[in-house]
């Protein structure tokens, strides 16, 4: 059997988790996976409600297109959702979660054997510019704390991914507000999934 | 130098209509085939691709169109999904009895009621019999591909077919997608010859299609009547099974790559026991196909690329020495079973061979399938007694 590295995007209506997870999917197969594939769960979708992305990234063609059950990677655009969804319970003992997030795991009351990184997406993209009519675009930031604590993908290949989507002073932008995100990233617990990845 | 992009099914389909220099599109937004419309429209729009893009009122009056520009020598194209390809269902009659070389993405859904806006085979199943050539598809690389040579298949029979890929599962899945360069596409896709000429020697005989009574013709010839008509579209139905093998054959020459011709298979050299589906669910049968070998059983997958025409020979040939069959599929016909469990147990009854055979009917509506539920399923076919059953009913 092939590896294969099954990711969970959690997300709000119209805040991105469905572009950063196709950014994501193309930096993946930039940096050689030759299957990736990243599918939106539709059903009643709106802004603001929660919607979810399944996403695979595998050396071999992607053959399946169910959704996840457990993921290895859980990435939550907002950290008022785990309030709503329990992003834990379909996240692999010894998973990565990434949070858009201010707060320490304490106070989100995160505990279990998974490591956390955590970025302020939302202030990152600020500070870049990214936001329009008083919304702030993070689906390039979040992409900053997933680099920053696993070696799934380089953050070189992110910025390709992201060039191939943004051109002028939005490219800009959304290149620093991805810079500012890793940059700025806190990992907790040990970097289980960089250690699975590598070996 | 390949030119690989992560893009989703429906956006495949719109580059492949593109890449055929498709002349007249007609079709009616739908979920989830409404970003083959929006897309096609832009690259019509903003003058990439130099075709007419009539908007309509219905699927009715989309096929209505399309139909019409094929009759007069266009390279058309249209898409629908589920309720919209129903209501079209006249104009698929009329599409193939006309010998139209229309081509259609059919993005398939479940049909209402209850509502779904999710994934199926029921939508184009049920459009079996209208007399088109159904191909489905397993991943986006072969949306992109069976397009190319469905207008090949198309313009060598005059007979219209649909290309089918699930909704959702494909059409809204980014995957990497292999684009064929156009000059390529050219090679393979000639502009389409004119197939009906008026003689000057005998203006008149513009339509001979639509006649239903045999009668002379303007040369005093006896022209074919509705049923000798319909017994010709039968005929070359059969014979596209060739056409369809040819296509696809010629394609891979020319491109690398196969999409399977009539029928694929995922390790049938050793198997003794066969899963037969379609479609993405085909895909996901190759990973539960891996599962029950791990078990020891020594398990292989067919999938039917060509439904319409039936690749009888090319099917029985894959299972002649498996001892059991276990067909997997997202349609039944209510009352029985499902579609394709009963083409194929048609044709093993010709063949004399008659393996144990188990039929499942799973995912309707889009109720997500495992790989892992095919496989505990197919374990029960194996080794139980499973005539046909329902996979994953949560409330009886």
């Amino acid at each position: 059997m092939s590896l294969i590295y099954e990711i969970i995007w959690h997300g709000r209506g119209g805040q991105g988790a469905v572009t950063a997870a196709k950014i994501f999917t193309e930096a993946a197969y930039l940096q050689g996976f030759k299957g990736v594939s990243a599918k939106p769960t539709y059903f009643s979708e709106r802004r603001g409600a929660p919607v979810s992305v399944h996403a695979r990234i595998s050396p071999d063609p992607i053959r399946t297109f169910s959704n996840v059950s457990m993921a290895d990677l859980a990435v939550v655009l907002d950290d008022n959702l785990l309030q709503m969804v329990n992003v834990t319970s379909t996240l692999k003992e010894g998973g990565l979660l990434v949070i858009n997030s201010s707060k320490t795991p304490e106070q989100m009351g995160l505990n279990g054997s998974f490591s956390v990184a955590i970025s302020d997406a939302f202030k990152s993209s600020e500070e870049a510019g990214l936001v329009i009519e008083g919304n702030v675009l993070i689906s390039t930031s979040i992409l900053g704390p997933i680099a920053a604590s696993s070696d799934l993908v380089d953050i070189s290949n992110i910025r390709k991914a992201v060039e191939h989507k943004f051109k002028g002073k939005a490219l800009e932008r959304n290149l620093m507000a991805l810079e500012l995100a890793y940059r700025e990233t806190t990992l907790f617990g040990s970097n289980q999934l960089a250690r699975t990845v590598s070996a | 130098m390949s030119d690989v992009r992560i893009i989703t099914a429906n956006t495949a389909a719109a580059l492949a209509a593109k890449l055929c220099r498709v002349q007249v599109i007609s079709a009616y937004p739908i979920t989830p085939q409404t970003p083959v419309t929006e897309e096609l429209a832009e690259l019509v729009e903003t003058k990439q691709l130099n075709a007419e893009y009539l908007t309509v009122e219905s699927e009715h009056s989309a096929m209505a169109s399309v139909i019409a520009a094929s009759q007069v020598g266009a390279r058309v194209f249209t898409a629908s999904s589920a309720n919209g390809l129903l209501y079209m269902h006249e104009m698929l009659h009329w599409a193939a009895g006309s010998r139209t070389p229309v081509v259609m993405a059919c993005v398939n859904r479940g049909v209402g009621a209850p509502w779904t806006i999710l994934n199926d085979q029921q939508d184009s199943i049920s459009q079996r019999d209208t007399g088109w050539i159904q191909l489905y598809c397993g991943n986006s690389q072969e949306v992109i591909d069976s397009i190319i040579q469905a207008y090949r298949i198309a313009e060598q029979l005059n007979i219209p077919v649909m290309v089918c890929y699930d909704g959702f599962i494909l059409s809204h899945t980014t995957t990497p997608v292999d684009i064929p360069p156009q000059e390529l596409v050219d090679q393979y896709l000639p502009p389409r010859p004119p197939v009906f000429g008026i003689a000057e020697y005998s203006a008149m005989n513009v339509n001979p299609l639509i006649l239903s009574d045999p009668r002379p013709d303007p040369d005093g010839n006896m022209a074919p009547g509705y049923m000798d008509i319909r017994y010709r579209l039968q005929q070359d139905l059969i014979a596209g099974l060739d056409i369809i093998e040819k296509a696809d054959k010629e394609f891979s020459k020319l491109f690398g790559r196969t999409c399977g011709g009539l029928v694929w298979n995922y390790k049938m050299k050793d198997a003794t026991h066969a899963m037969v589906s379609f479609g993405s669910l085909a895909s996901e049968c190759t990973l539960a196909a891996d599962l029950l070998r791990q078990k020891g059983l020594k398990v292989g997958v067919i999938g039917v690329r060509s439904y319409r025409p039936f690749p009888k020979a090319g099917l029985l040939n894959e299972l002649k020495r498996v001892e059991t069959v276990t067909v997997l599929e997202k349609d039944v016909s209510y009352g029985y079973e499902g579609a394709l469990a009963m083409d194929l147990k048609s044709a093993l009854y010709d063949s004399g061979h008659h393996p144990k055979f188990s039929s499942y009917v799973v995912g309707l509506g889009g109720r997500d399938v495992l790989p892992k539920t095919l496989a505990d399923e197919t374990y029960k076919a194996i080794t139980g007694e499973i005539s046909h059953a329902w996979i994953d009913i949560k409330s009886q």
